[in-house]
């Protein structure tokens, strides 16, 4: 082992306890923007730790009927969250994992912690459980084919796959006003939304019984179950915020070669813009109303479209890159 | 001369386990254990021949009086052997678990061997003749055991529908190899390869073999058979034809698309990309709004067709415009489908099985709660489910996800309709995905989770150990192939190498067991790293999280918002899960409409709800057709019964118009 590699393998590890710990800050500064704009005095911007913390000492009430799947759901989908998470570049884009996947990968790995989610929800066999789980899965069949056609673009566009090589390159070539990344910024937003359960799509503080579709799959869960689940929704949110920055804003990042001091600079840079995303997305959701289950085909339909025009432009305007 | 001597034995015992349980019904229970013996022989030999890049070859005096009867294994040949063989080697386990008193019958174990051997023996078929001949052997084996519980109507009017759809599909190879011979007519393969066909003579082949090949596989408009055939049979039949019988399927078609027909045309390309993306998405929308366990895995397995034709026709695409690192990337998504695929669909039909076995019912609606009754059959069902929807780190994702690498050198086609049919094929690719994943979350939520919701899903049990064994075995291989794609990718190269004249690089990625597409900087997907990351992140959240927190857990009734209802009737079934993406996609794709009748106020009659579905491609492809052969054989029955003047009549003018017609032309 060369001390490149323990540097890297530290760097990277670094990563992980980075979006780790910053997912609940997040969090914490979209609640309290959103109760500020609606003349709230909100919880403190710690709030997201302390639940957890709660939530994690306290005990755990199983269903009677609930499997072996309705505990260890939790886990796995946390891991799998926090490695998705730790697939998209945030202060450095020449890390371990840059290497171990792509964005189609890490599409596919958001996409099985869905299912493990979706299949806990219908464990209990109660009817709120199966409602959530039902229309969790219909959603992701609409956002998933809009989110592969986004990557798509991008990579299209960079050549490659990976995406810190997304982010080098647009590092390296200074953003021009393109209309198909536009169009692709538009659509990747709505995905992003819909996929982490934000208004308009899902509520995430209601408990209304037919408007729930996240919340309606999780009901059951309590103590540190429920405790992992909403951090890796705490995770998810960071990590779509993080691909955001990487594809569209990537500047301040440490390109592959840089140091510790270009970390430092990236790691303030990437904190500082995904914050401020954070407290945009409550700009967003106190000005918005969330919309009827059966609207969202219209919605999703949106990025779905502004997705494929931007990958139809984006083959138009590249020719060979084999 | 070892190998063909294997082969030649192996091919031996399967005709006499056939034999032996024709004669005599005690032999019955002989069929599994020599069948399984076969396989494994069968398939050494292929792996000794696909990994040794070599070939065998046989000739025997039979079949055409000029060509005799030609047999050849070569690397393509011998992958598709290895497909076959592993399903039928799963199969036949799983044989070997039936009820010797209950379960055998004379009407299904003396075919199986036949229909295993006739699997085998389409793939080495080196002419025409012999092609065809095993093709139909394999399409009436496998329509008698369809038809083995013949009381059933609905296994009658399924054996009827494939029957016909059997006879549709040979007729059209039959053209495919007129065309392919040529006026010369050299049927054996070595012939047509050394005369490959003009341009126009090659289109017609190509659409007959679309038509013979995507009959027998379910390419889609020509599926409507199979989801009705392929669940009648026994569960391990069903494995052998969903999981194995489409592979061969696709065989056929890669027989004569990539090496029949000689260097493709760039068009060749359009219609397996249209119909399999077409029928991809179809396959799966049908999936997901049917109720029966064993149909939905055979609508799936018309959607995995579809895969892997959108992966062929890529492959023939970038091969035609010489892009040789596109199309090894599109050839070995394709192989690797099909691999995959037979794993996972075997397990699934495995499974299905079980269920059938301990519960009696294959409606969904019907099952629940078996996560508890069969925790076995439960965990392996889980497997093959994830698997199937393409999600890592299993095996489905693996050739996914180069099916996306091929999708995304798209651009780089000269031709437009291609250029632009790319992007619209990896949109339809992705909502397969997403609508995969949907339809195995409904089937493993409603039928394996939950709480039962009939006596027979609540007293079930998991079945014999060798059934439990033989899921076993396919749970591992899908694991396995999900987690050593690279390696994998590499033990194809020389055969893809072979077709496409370029293969993946093995071993140029990062780690030696990463999976690259075209070079290391482009793509990497490293399995192992990421399931590895996976596992030390779950299990060190477990032991932290354990450590802080009160490790107490207390059983209580569901929350359930504060009211649970403990009837099952009150859990989601099957079809309300299916309700949103009824509503979003089947109104475009089945004109779906939902009816309420409520009784007017005061009267308390119960209210109605009812769905009405149309399928479209049954309706013009099946129902329309149908019609029209009716009503002109209604017409055409009046010639039965002319005078004998009249017949003489038209007997002359037929002579007269045949010989005007020779006058005209020559």
């Amino acid at each position: 082992m060369t001390p490149a590699i323990v540097v890297q393998f530290l760097a990277q590890g670094a990563q992980m306890f980075l979006v780790l710990l910053i997912a609940p800050l997040a969090v914490g500064v979209t609640r309290r923007v959103k109760a500020r704009l609606m003349r709230r005095q909100g919880a403190p911007l710690l709030q997201g730790y302390r639940d957890l913390a709660k939530l994690v000492r306290k005990e755990s009430v199983l269903a009677e009927s609930a499997s072996w799947l309705f505990r260890t759901a939790p886990y796995l989908v946390f891991a799998l969250t926090w490695v998705a998470a730790a697939l998209v570049p945030s202060f450095a884009s020449g890390l371990m994992f840059n290497w171990a996947a792509d964005v189609v990968a890490l599409v596919a790995l958001l996409g099985a912690a869905r299912a493990l989610l979706a299949l806990a929800g219908m464990d209990v066999g109660t009817s709120f459980g199966g409602i959530g789980s039902s229309r969790e899965m219909m959603i992701a069949t609409l956002a998933e084919p809009a989110m592969m056609l986004i990557v798509l673009t991008f990579a299209i566009a960079a050549g490659t796959t990976r995406l810190a090589g997304v982010a080098d390159f647009f590092i390296a070539e200074p953003i021009a006003v393109r209309v198909s990344l536009a169009l692709s910024l538009v659509a990747l937003v709505i995905v992003a939304l819909a996929e982490n359960a934000r208004i308009p799509v899902d509520n995430p503080v209601t408990h209304l019984e037919l408007t729930m579709v996240h919340e309606a799959m999780v009901l059951e869960y309590s103590g540190r179950h429920l405790a992992l689940i909403e951090a890796a929704s705490m995770l998810k949110l960071t990590l779509y915020l993080s691909l955001l920055i990487c594809l569209f804003v990537p500047f301040g990042m440490a390109p592959a070669a840089a140091g510790l001091g270009g970390w430092l600079i990236g790691t303030l840079a990437w904190s500082a813009k995904l914050l401020l995303g954070a407290a945009l997305l409550g700009v967003w959701e106190v000005s918005i109303a969330k919309m009827r289950v059966f609207r969202l085909p219209d919605f999703l339909g949106v990025a779905f479209v502004f997705a494929f025009i931007a990958i139809l432009l984006a083959y138009l305007s590249r020719g060979a890159t084999v | 001369m070892l190998g063909v001597y294997g082969l030649g034995g192996a091919l031996g015992v399967l005709a006499v386990a056939a034999l032996l349980a024709t004669l005599t019904r005690s032999a019955l229970a002989l069929v599994y254990p020599l069948c399984a013996i076969a396989a494994v022989v069968l398939g050494a030999v292929d792996l000794h021949v696909l990994l040794s890049d070599g070939s065998l070859s046989a000739s025997l005096p039979l079949g055409l009086p000029t060509i005799g009867l030609r047999l050849r294994l070569d690397p393509l040949s011998a992958f598709f052997g290895i497909v076959v063989n592993g399903g039928v080697l799963a199969a036949s386990l799983y044989g070997l678990g039936l009820d010797r008193r209950t379960e055998l019958t004379p009407r299904v174990e003396p075919l199986f061997p036949i229909f295993a051997a006739a699997m085998n023996l389409v793939l080495i078929a080196d002419d025409a003749y012999g092609f065809l001949f095993f093709w139909e052997l394999m399409s009436l084996s496998s329509w008698a055991l369809v038809v083995a519980r013949h009381t059933d109507p609905e296994s009658r009017r399924a054996g009827h529908l494939y029957l016909v759809m059997a006879a549709l599909g040979t007729v059209s190879l039959l053209f495919a190899f007129g065309g392919l011979a040529g006026p010369a007519g050299g049927y054996s393969f070595e012939a047509i390869r050394a005369l490959p066909p003009g341009p126009a003579v090659a289109a017609l082949v190509l659409a007959a073999a679309l038509v013979g090949c995507g009959s027998k596989g379910g390419l889609i408009p020509l599926h409507a058979w199979l989801p009705l055939a392929h669940p009648a049979a026994p569960s391990h039949v069903s494995a052998l034809m969903s999981g194995v019988m489409t592979k061969v399927a696709i065989y056929g078609f890669m027989r004569i698309a990539f090496d029949l027909l000689g260097p493709p045309a760039w068009w060749w390309a359009l219609p397996p990309i249209v119909l399999g993306a077409l029928t991809a998405v179809l396959g799966l929308l049908y999936a997901v709004l049917d109720r029966d366990l064993k149909r939905v895995l055979a609508y799936s397995t018309v959607e995995n067709v579809g895969v892997i034709f959108v992966a062929l026709g890529l492959a023939l695409a970038f091969k035609a415009n010489a892009f040789s690192a596109a199309a090894a990337v599109a050839l070995t998504a394709a192989l690797l489908h099909v691999l995959n695929h037979s794993w996972f669909k075997s397990l699934l039909f495995l499974g299905a099985g079980a269920v059938l076995h301990a519960t009696g019912r294959r409606d969904l609606d019907g099952l629940g709660g078996l996560i508890r009754a069969m925790p076995r059959t439960a965990v392996l069902f889980l497997v093959g489910a994830l698997a199937i929807s393409a999600l890592p780190p299993l095996n489905g994702f693996v050739s996914e996800w180069l099916l996306f690498q091929a999708v995304l050198a798209g651009p780089t086609l000269p031709q437009a309709s291609l250029h632009f049919a790319a992007p619209a094929v990896g949109a339809m690719l992705a909502l397969a995905a997403a609508l995969a994943a949907a339809c195995f979350v409904r089937v493993y939520g409603t039928a394996f989770l939950g709480r039962p919701r009939s006596v027979e899903a609540a007293r079930a049990h998991d079945v014999a150990v060798v059934q439990q064994v033989a899921m076993g075995l396919l749970a591992l291989l899908c694991i396995l192939g999900g987690l050593l794609g690279g390696p994998l990718a590499g033990a194809l190269g020389p055969l893809v190498r072979e077709i496409a004249n370029s293969a993946l690089a093995a071993g140029g990625g990062p780690t030696p067991l990463s999976l690259v597409a075209f070079d290391a900087r482009r793509s990497v997907y490293d399995a192992p790293v990421i399931a590895l990351f996976v596992a030390i992140a779950s299990l060190t959240t477990l032991v932290i999280v354990h450590r802080i927190s009160e490790r107490r857990t207390r059983r209580g009734p569901a929350w359930d918002c504060g009211f649970p209802d403990p009837s099952p009737a009150t859990q989601y079934t099957a079809s309300s899960f299916a309700q949103p993406l009824r509503r979003v996609y089947g109104t475009v794709a089945f004109a779906a409409r939902e009816t309420v009748t409520m009784p007017p106020p005061g009267d308390r009659a119960p209210a109605h709800f009812s769905v009405a579905l149309v399928d479209y491609a049954w309706r013009i492809f099946y129902a329309g057709p149908a019609r029209a052969v009716l009503g002109l054989a209604q017409r055409l029955n009046a010639l039965q019964f002319l005078t004998i003047r009249r017949y003489l009549v038209l007997m002359f003018a037929a002579l007269v118009i045949l010989l005007s017609i020779a006058a005209v032309t020559t």
